[in-house]
C-alpha cells in the first residue's frame, strides 16, 4: 500500500508500554483536535508520512522484539533505601547493617552508580542543631560506603534538618521513623 | 559584524559551562555526542548537557539516567537531541524537551511527570508527544534521507 510513490518513505510509530512497577502510564500524541491518548499496554500509533495516524494493538512479542536493543540499553530504574538513626546520634540502629549491605549489593549491580544521602531528624532540637545532625548522619552513611570500597566522588550528601518528617509530631517529640537517611541509588 | 562574533564567542563560553543534566548509564558501538558543534565522545559515565544531540551509529546503543530519574535509551541509527531540560529537585517541577530525528527510543518518566504531566515532551519530524507517565518507544523511519 504505497500512497506516495517516488517520495521518501517516513514513518513513526508510539507504543505505550506497561511500567515496572505494574501501573500503565500514558502519553499524548499530535496536537489539537487530531490528538491521541495511548493509554493501554502496547497501544501504538502510527504516522504516515502524509500526517494520517492510525491507532492499534500491538503483541508484547512483537514490540519486545522490535524494540528489543533499545530496551536493552536503558539504564536500571533509581531505587531507594533507608536506613534509621538513633536518638540525638549519628549512629545507625542495628537493623541498618543489614540494609547498607543491600545498598552495597545494588551498586555491585551498576557500572557507574551515582548516590545521594539525604539525612533527616525528628523534632527534638533546635532546627539549627537538627541541621548539623542530619548533615552527619549523611556523613556517617558516606563514610560506611566509602569503608566499604565506594568512590568518593560518586556520593553527594544532603542535610535536611527536620523539615521533610515522615511522621508529622509536635515539636520535641521523639519519632524513630523520622531519624533516618535515605539512599538514591542512580 | 564584531558585534556578532564576540556575541557567538560569548554563547559558546556559556554553552560551555553548561550544567549537567544527566549521566550515561550505558553506551555501546559506535556513539557520540555533538556539543556546541564539536563532535565529543560519550563514555559511559561522562555526562550529557542542555542542547547536547546524541548520534548513535549502526552498531549503537546510548543510555542516559537525567536529574529527575527520567530514564531514555536510544538505538542504533538514532539522532536525539536534548532541547530543553530544566529540574528542581526541592519541587520536583521542570521541563523536557527532546527530539528525536530519527531511529529508536525507550523512555521511562520521571520525577517531573509524575509532579506535572506533560512537563515532558518528544518531538519528531511529524508530531509531538506529551508525557503523563511512565513507559513507553518510539520509533522515527527516515529511508528518505
Amino acid at each position: 500500500m504505497i500512497l506516495f510513490s517516488g517520495g521518501p518513505k517516513t514513518e513513526e510509530m508510539v507504543v505505550v508500554l506497561p511500567s515496572a512497577d505494574g501501573q500503565v502510564g500514558s502519553v499524548v500524541v499530535g496536537r489539537g483536535v487530531g490528538r491521541v491518548v495511548l493509554d493501554r499496554p502496547y497501544l501504538a500509533s502510527r504516522i504516515s508520512s502524509s500526517g494520517i495516524q492510525q491507532t492499534e494493538t500491538l503483541t508484547k512479542q512483537s514490540v519486545l522484539q522490535e524494540f528489543r536493543t533499545t530496551l536493552a540499553a536503558l539504564p536500571k530504574r533509581p531505587i531507594s533505601f533507608v536506613l534509621y538513626f538513633i536518638s540525638a546520634t549519628d549512629e545507625p540502629i542495628n537493623e541498618a547493617k543489614l540494609e547498607l549491605n543491600k545498598v552495597l549489593a545494588e551498586l555491585r549491580e551498576r557500572v557507574v552508580a551515582d548516590i545521594v544521602l539525604v539525612g533527616h531528624t525528628d523534632r527534638v532540637g533546635s532546627d539549627e542543631a537538627n541541621d548539623i545532625l542530619s548533615l552527619m548522619r549523611s556523613e556517617r552513611v558516606k563514610s560506611d560506603l566509602v569503608r566499604h570500597g565506594v568512590a568518593a566522588e560518586r556520593i553527594r550528601i544532603v542535610g535536611r534538618g527536620e523539615r521533610e518528617l515522615i511522621v508529622e509530631t509536635a515539636d520535641e517529640v521523639e519519632e524513630p521513623r523520622n531519624r533516618r537517611v535515605e539512599v538514591f541509588v542512580r | 559584524m564584531r558585534t556578532i562574533v564576540c556575541t557567538a564567542a560569548l554563547m559558546f563560553a556559556v554553552a560551555a559551562q553548561a550544567a549537567d543534566i544527566g549521566q550515561i548509564k550505558s553506551a555501546a558501538g559506535t556513539v557520540h555526542i555533538e556539543r556546541v558543534g564539536k563532535l565529543i565522545a560519550a563514555p559511559i559515565g561522562s555526562t550529557v548537557k542542555q542542547s547536547d544531540k546524541l548520534v548513535t551509529g549502526a552498531d549503537g546503543t546510548i543510555g542516559v539516567t537525567f536529574l529527575d530519574n527520567s530514564l531514555i535509551s536510544a538505538g542504533p541509527n538514532s539522532v536525539l537531541v536534548l532541547e530543553r531540560y530544566s529540574y528542581d529537585p526541592t519541587t520536583s517541577a521542570g521541563r523536557f524537551d527532546a527530539s528525536l530525528t530519527k531511529g529508536t527510543i525507550a523512555v521511562v518518566s520521571g520525577k517531573m511527570v509524575k509532579q506535572k504531566p506533560e512537563s515532558m515532551r518528544i518531538r519528531t519530524p511529524l508530531t509531538v508527544m506529551g508525557v503523563r507517565g511512565t513507559e513507553f518507544v518510539v520509533r522515527v523511519d527516515d529511508s528518505g534521507s
